[in-house]
């Protein structure tokens, strides 16, 4: 009963949240929202046993994206961007076809037949604890896409100092 | 103990408000917030399957998506950064320029 409630706020709390975040006229506005939605975002993790994921949720997206995001729209022209309409001309056809993804996703829910399940119950995970579990799996199984991963960092630093720098006068 | 359907339609709704978003704002930055939003509802559903599948491998793809979403943060900025410089405007709708 106490999960439900739990679950109850934070799922109406996440959907609130989100549809407050695309519908605000300052972008200012919006990113104070989706602050607020990470943590909720990271409380969900936490329920669902993911201790590290959810530190990773609040350090990268609320830490380090959402600044990024506040950098960027403090470049506009928040004066002028309060005046004009937010949405474009076709927004009803767009509204339906979310509504028609939403729909097509969650009658697609009642014909899902979970797969075997794996070697990580609760139990172990609470045993060895959530980071060394994850850590574990990440430099074994894992090793060759982790170290993608840090290429793909990598050139996304270049990538942004290139885009972002102004150009030389030649 | 909750059923997993639950949070796999809180997922989708999440997904679908984020596909709204997409579609309908003007303002390139809270598109960008929009994909963020989609790849968090995406991070949920797979969090979700890792905890009810007992399968360490959805977390692993949280974290790979993670990663990528925060390269992704950045390039992308920086393209909004050089727009800005050129154009001015963050509306799309203003920008045709690579109209045939």
């Amino acid at each position: 009963m106490l999960n439900e409630l739990f679950f109850g706020y934070f799922a109406t709390a996440i959907v609130i949240l989100s549809i407050l975040v695309v519908t605000r006229r300052n972008p200012v506005h919006s990113v104070m929202w989706m602050l607020l939605l990470f943590f909720h975002v990271a409380s969900l993790y936490l329920f669902l046993d993911a201790e590290f994921i959810a530190a990773i949720q609040v350090i990268v997206y609320a830490g380090a994206i959402l600044v990024l995001f506040l950098f960027v729209v403090l470049l506009l022209n928040l004066r002028e961007e309060i005046q004009t309409s937010r949405f474009v001309a076709s927004w009803p056809a767009a509204l339906a076809i979310a509504a028609a993804l939403l729909f097509s996703t969650i009658s697609a829910l009642k014909s899902f037949v979970p797969g075997p399940s794996g070697d990580y119950s609760i139990e172990v995970i609470r045993e060895q604890t959530h980071t060394k579990v994850l850590g574990q799996v990440l430099y074994t199984d894992f090793i060759f896409p982790f170290e993608v991963a840090s290429l793909v960092l990598l050139v996304a630093i270049i990538g942004a100092i290139v885009l972002a720098k102004k150009r030389m006068r030649s | 103990m909750i059923p997993l359907n639950w949070y796999l339609m809180l997922g989708a709704t999440v997904f679908a408000v984020g596909v709204f978003g997409f579609l309908t704002r003007r303002n390139i930055i809270v598109m960008f917030m929009s994909i963020e939003l989609m790849l968090n509802a995406v991070n949920i559903t797979l969090v979700s399957f890792s905890h009810y599948l007992q399968d360490m491998r959805g977390q692993i793809l949280v974290f790979f998506v993670i990663t990528v979403a925060a390269a992704e943060a950045a390039i992308g900025l920086a393209i909004i950064i050089a727009l800005f410089r050129n154009k001015t405007t963050a509306h799309v709708d203003e920008m045709n320029e690579m109209k045939g």
